[in-house]
């Protein structure tokens, strides 16, 4: 190691360091005194905070800090407080009946908000961000509706959900015709192309259209009642409209008929409170489908 | 070509002054005269308008503010007597700040610096900081006797010094104190101050103007428009010829003697001027100037040199004047032996003039014809358009209906278009079919969810315009705004 205080720059007269790169040294020049004070300050502060706050990763928990302090724990004060606040709103969403929330215009933009706050958080992921659905998961701004489109019935199946396991949960399962082996694979064309006509949609050249009305009536009726009209008891969608959860061309309806359908959503009571449920539901009525 | 050079042989630039010149403190004796009791007028004006204007009433009805000027901002409201702004007409301020802009330079090509010398905060309060340091330590002799001897710290000195910094500190404190009145309820207010249950908000601005008026009028003083202020800069550039300035008229100043010397020369029919170098212009100059070196960046203008130096030409029985507002061409001209000419019309002041009477007169008549209800109208983008199960195509709207009157107002909505649609707002049922009638409470928005359907029948092609009209169904007042049907 070089002393470097016996090195001493011949122009500035100072003491250099004693490093030499390309015939340059290096001046030896001390941080200022108050620098490294506060340097040592900042390690002392560091090592209190690890005391006094919860730091270390132990193998299976963590150093849990001093004093109950914890930013954790803040949150949840903050959260708290915050929740106070709006207790007293959302305690007068949950008092008031569904009818009464859409006639208030208060409660109604209330609700519409935290509808729409919990909605992204929770139903955008299947039913988009504007709640426009997609292939087998529904449009929620028309007025289609699998399960009714009452306030009452859009809460019912937020609450229990559709398929979910819940106890209350709406049950219907669209039978799998061709790979049970119930339609033969002619049989299953001709009914696609039937459905198609209830809907006014154009169908295949010599498509017989008696054999498809005689197919329809002895195996879809009993779900999507005469004429396919449906049936919100069962979650058996209306054939002869314009809307159609998976799609109304030829292929699409022969994979529905062979394959069925049975998509799900999710059970929301015990997750969302009864006033967000409650927000949610006018929330997905007031988007304009709602009867 | 570079040439070595080695450093030992630079010698440093020699730049042994100060970075930057002390202040001298400047000591205004006092004076009367014309100009004098102009500023003090002012001033009286100045200051009574800004403590007593919170405390002026105006009916706007139960319910409403009844403060004449009140910045309310929690409400978001604006209220200046009759008038109501609410945040959306803030373009008003822009106008009355191209009023502002434009009223300084007409002043400025009339006047010169009118609004330093006599109407700017910063002259009105050290102008009062001076008249309260010339009550208690008297005139400017006797404050600079005093500064000089600043070690003999007598009781009375020092209790002068006090009383002094005290009266200050309570112009100030009062200064910080009507500021906060103009943005709630002046009366509740003062009451809530008293009895210490005002918001922190209110006492910290207190605190702080109380702070910048007592730092800016009692010490910085004649700085803040030398070294802080834009404005001496800026005049500089807009004054021309024909603007009247405090001018020392040297035609008939020089050469200056005593008034004796200037008998006796005047017998042997010499030249010499009235000024008989008193130095009282000097002594009463509120930034500390000799307004006989010519125009400079320093004044502003306040026309106390006039008046000491009138009071000086008459006990020596010369004609006044001999610092006047007056501008450049009459100096000469005068010296020419023509008479002195006066322009106030000219391009510059008309042309002043006619944008000040045209940015008003549009605010007037935008103010006067305002409407008082007012619609706004959002399209859906999420999703832009739904087709329902009939095939009929629907839009939705975010609507937000503005009453900005004084009671509540019921509105039906109607939107037309090219081709027959259906409109329904969410949480409305209508009376009459296809009009959605909404009560919007009185000085106030509402949001709606206004749903626009088109039958299957005649769907559009793609995006149509569609109107909505807003009627007051009992005065038949219509606000209109269109945006765009669209279809999928």
């Amino acid at each position: 190691m070089t002393d470097h205080h016996s090195d001493i720059d011949s122009v500035s007269g100072k003491s250099t360091t004693g490093h030499e790169w390309d015939g340059i040294k290096e001046l030896n020049t001390p941080l200022p005194r108050w620098w490294v004070i506060t340097f040592y300050l900042t390690i002392v502060w560091a090592i209190a905070y690890w005391v006094v706050y919860p730091a270390w990763p132990l193998i299976s928990s963590n150093t849990t800090g001093m004093f109950g302090y914890s930013s954790r724990a803040d949150v949840a004060v903050e959260l708290a407080n915050l929740e106070k606040i709006r207790g007293g709103k959302m305690a007068a969403l949950g008092a008031a009946s569904l009818a009464d929330i859409e006639k208030d215009p208060a409660l109604l933009a209330l609700a519409r908000a935290k509808g729409k706050t919990v909605f992204g958080d929770n139903c955008a992921p299947c039913h988009g961000s504007g709640a426009a659905g997609a292939k087998g998961f529904p449009n929620l701004n028309d007025d289609d509706w699998l399960w009714g489109g009452t306030l009452d019935q859009i809460m019912q199946t937020i609450q229990f959900g559709a398929r979910s396991g819940h106890a209350k949960t709406h049950e219907g399962q669209m039978l799998a015709f061709g790979r049970d082996g119930v339609l033969k694979p002619d049989e299953i064309v001709t009914v696609a192309n039937y459905v198609r006509s209830l809907s006014s949609l154009s169908t295949r050249n010599g498509f017989d259209a008696a054999k498809g009305e005689k197919i329809f009536a002895e195996n879809c009726v009993a779900c999507h009642g005469d004429g396919g009209k449906g049936n919100q008891e069962v979650g058996a969608p209306n054939l002869t409209d314009k809307i159609w959860l998976y799609g109304s061309d030829e292929a699409t309806l022969i994979e529905t008929i062979s394959q069925g359908r049975s998509g799900v959503m999710p059970a929301w009571e015990g997750r969302l409170d009864p006033a967000t449920i409650k927000a949610m539901a006018v929330y997905v009525h007031s988007l304009g489908g709602g009867k | 070509m570079n040439k070595t050079v080695n450093p030992k042989n630079l010698t440093p630039a020699d730049d042994s002054g100060p970075l930057y010149a002390a202040r001298k403190k400047v000591y205004p004796q006092s004076v009367n005269g014309t100009f004098r009791r102009i500023k003090w007028g002012l001033m009286a004006f100045c200051l009574g308008v800004y403590y007593l204007l919170p405390f002026v009433r105006w009916n706007r009805g139960i319910g409403a503010p009844s403060q004449a000027v009140l910045i309310d901002l929690p409400n978001s409201r604006f209220y200046f007597f009759f008038i109501e702004l609410w945040p959306q007409e803030v373009y008003y301020f822009t106008g009355l700040l191209i009023v502002a802009a434009v009223a300084l330079f007409l002043m400025n090509s009339v006047g010169g610096r009118i609004w330093c010398g006599y109407l700017c905060p910063q002259t009105v309060w050290t102008d009062l900081f001076y008249a309260v340091e010339r009550l208690v330590e008297g005139d400017r002799r006797e404050r600079m006797r005093k500064d000089k001897s600043a070690g003999a710290l007598t009781l009375k000195r020092v209790s002068e010094i006090v009383l002094k910094h005290a009266t200050w500190l309570m112009i100030a404190w009062w200064t910080g104190g009507a500021w906060v009145l103009y943005f709630s309820d002046a009366p509740t207010l003062v009451k809530n101050l008293v009895t210490f249950q005002a918001p922190m908000v209110a006492y910290a601005w207190i605190g702080i103007l109380t702070a910048t008026t007592y730092v800016l009028a009692g010490f910085m003083r004649e700085q803040v428009c030398t070294y802080m202020c834009p404005w001496p800069r800026i005049q500089a550039a807009l004054t021309d010829e024909w603007a009247l300035n405090v001018t020392y008229r040297y035609d008939r100043g020089e050469k200056r003697t005593s008034v004796k010397k200037a008998a006796e020369l005047r017998a042997l029919a010499q030249q010499v001027g009235d000024c008989v170098d008193c130095y009282q212009c000097v002594a009463v100059c509120p930034t500390g100037i000799d307004i006989r070196n010519g125009p400079q960046l320093e004044c502003i203008q306040c026309g106390l040199c006039i008046d000491a130096c009138d009071n000086v030409m008459t006990k020596i029985g010369r004609p006044k004047r001999l610092i006047g507002y007056d501008n450049d061409i009459n100096i000469q001209r005068r010296q020419d032996g023509k008479a002195p000419i006066y322009r106030i019309v000219r391009a510059r002041t008309v042309v002043y003039s006619a944008i000040i009477a045209a940015v008003g007169g549009i605010m007037l008549y935008t103010l006067a014809t305002r409407s008082l209800l007012d619609i706004n109208v959002l399209h859906d983008r999420n999703p832009v358009a739904v087709e329902l199960s009939d095939g009929s195509i629907r839009n939705a709207y975010t609507v937000r209906l503005l009453n900005k009157s004084g009671y509540d107002r019921i509105v039906a909505i109607d939107a037309d278009g090219p081709v027959n649609l259906i409109i329904h707002v969410v949480g409305v049922d209508s009376v009459t079919p296809d009009r959605p009638m909404i009560v919007v409470p009185r000085d106030s928005t509402s949001e709606l969810r206004l749903l626009v359907t088109a039958p299957a029948e005649n769907n559009p092609e793609k995006s149509i315009p569609v109107h909505f009209h807003l009627t007051d169904i009992g005065l038949g007042v219509v606000a209109s705004t269109t945006d765009h049907f669209v279809a999928p």
